[in-house]
């Protein structure tokens, strides 16, 4: 850093130095270092799968890394269902883990059992560990996957250890507006979107 | 299609075959479930039928009737190229005397299955080798497949966190509610108040 007696510039002098907090530092560096642990059950892993793949490419958040020893990670993706025989051995491998650890729930099963909803199935795998990201779908799109990672990061950088939840980008009941609907019949579907009748009205008067 | 499987089981037990009906091409025999080990022997021993292969094995719980609850295996002759279902009523209400003799000494891969449906629907099999849980783990009480067992009934191996332990509410959290992927399931009973 050389030159203590003057602050950081951005002017490519390379002198000067930087103040910052040491968790700030920390949560800056843990958040795009995440050595992944996969606890893959079900079929949400073929989706875990394309994320991780080159077109969704999870490596551009500094998360592709997986570590299949809990002592190596930090970051324990829970994907697919959780029955109630593997519940002793998700809590073992989350205890297993190092602090600081991080855990997402991918997909509507590992959030809240899903449909699943019987003798078989952890409603959740927050009834076992703590759980940081909630990732809803069944499964989730890799994009949806990747809002929740970011939102981790998020979470990471700020200390944040209240659990987060990934929400649809647009309600696709509340947002219909401009969004093609799925006709049941014709005139439901003119119902549905006024603008279509005012189209069809437009279109008669037209030569 | 396989007609003269039940003909020919009608010959030999007689009275022990409580009822026969086909069906599209699927025969089924009702069997007194005393005689379900001879009929299984006989099944597989008889050269013109020749049973060879063993495709399922699995308990059907009626609540409302006596005896209570069925026990179907269907058979299949990979010779003949014919198949049959065998089923055997056991049990009581209480299914006090749900129990069958097994049939692995005829078909070795029937271990399994029947302890699938020992577990599932609580069918005991005298004379299994291993009659031990298959599915659930040993500590599960209770047949879950029997329609007593409460739909939601779960009984975890490890403790729930409490909310305590948690510092939060662990409750499903929004956007899922307590019917969650269920929208055509179960008609959760609200108190009367709520209703």
């Amino acid at each position: 850093m050389g030159d203590v007696t003057r602050s950081l510039t951005l002017d490519g002098s390379e002198q000067g130095f930087a103040t910052t907090r040491t968790d700030a530092l920390l949560g800056w560096a843990r958040k795009y270092s995440l050595f992944a642990y996969p606890f893959v059950t079900a079929c949400c892993g073929m989706e875990f799968m394309a994320l991780t793949s080159p077109r969704f490419d999870l490596a551009r958040f500094g998360a592709e890394a997986p570590r299949f020893s809990p002592r190596q990670s930090d970051l324990l993706w829970v994907v697919g269902t959780i029955s109630q025989r593997q519940g002793p051995v998700l809590k073992r491998v989350y205890e297993q883990m190092m602090d600081p650890k991080y855990v997402m729930a991918f997909g509507t099963c590992a959030s809240s059992g899903g449909f699943y909803d019987n003798y078989t199935t952890v409603p959740g795998i927050d009834k076992i560990i703590p759980t940081d990201v909630y990732i809803p779908g069944c499964p989730p799109r890799p994009e949806a996957v990747l809002d929740g990672l970011m939102l981790l990061q998020d979470k990471i950088a700020r200390n944040e250890r209240r659990p987060g939840v990934v929400k649809p980008r647009f309600d696709p009941v509340q947002d219909a507006h401009g969004l093609v609907q799925l006709r049941r019949s014709a005139t439901d579907a003119r119902d549905l979107l006024p603008e279509l009748k005012e189209r069809e009205a437009n279109a008669d008067r037209e030569p | 299609m396989s007609q003269i499987v039940l003909d020919m089981l009608k010959e030999r037990f007689g009275a022990a075959i409580l009822e026969t009906h086909s069906q599209v091409g699927d025969d089924t025999a009702v069997v007194e479930p005393s005689q379900w080990k001879a009929v299984c022997a006989f099944l597989r021993s008889d050269p013109a039928l020749d049973f060879d292969m063993p495709i399922d094995l699995c308990g059907v719980d009626y609540p409302n009737r006596v005896p209570r609850t069925e026990v179907v295996m269907h058979l299949y002759s990979i010779s003949k190229g014919h198949r049959v279902r065998l089923k055997a009523r056991v049990g009581d209400e209480d299914m006090d005397g749900a129990e069958i003799d097994s049939v692995t000494s005829i078909w070795a891969g029937m271990n399994w299955l029947e302890r699938e449906v020992f577990d599932m629907s609580g069918v005991r099999f005298r004379g299994h080798p291993d009659l031990r849980r298959i599915l659930m783990y040993p500590e599960f009480v209770g047949h879950p497949l029997q329609k007593t067992y409460a739909a939601d009934r779960t009984q975890p191996l490890i403790p729930y966190r409490t909310e305590d332990e948690a510092g939060m509410p662990i409750q499903k959290i929004e956007p899922f509610g307590p019917d969650e992927g269920m929208p055509f399931g179960r008609a959760r009973i609200l108190p009367a108040e709520e209703n």
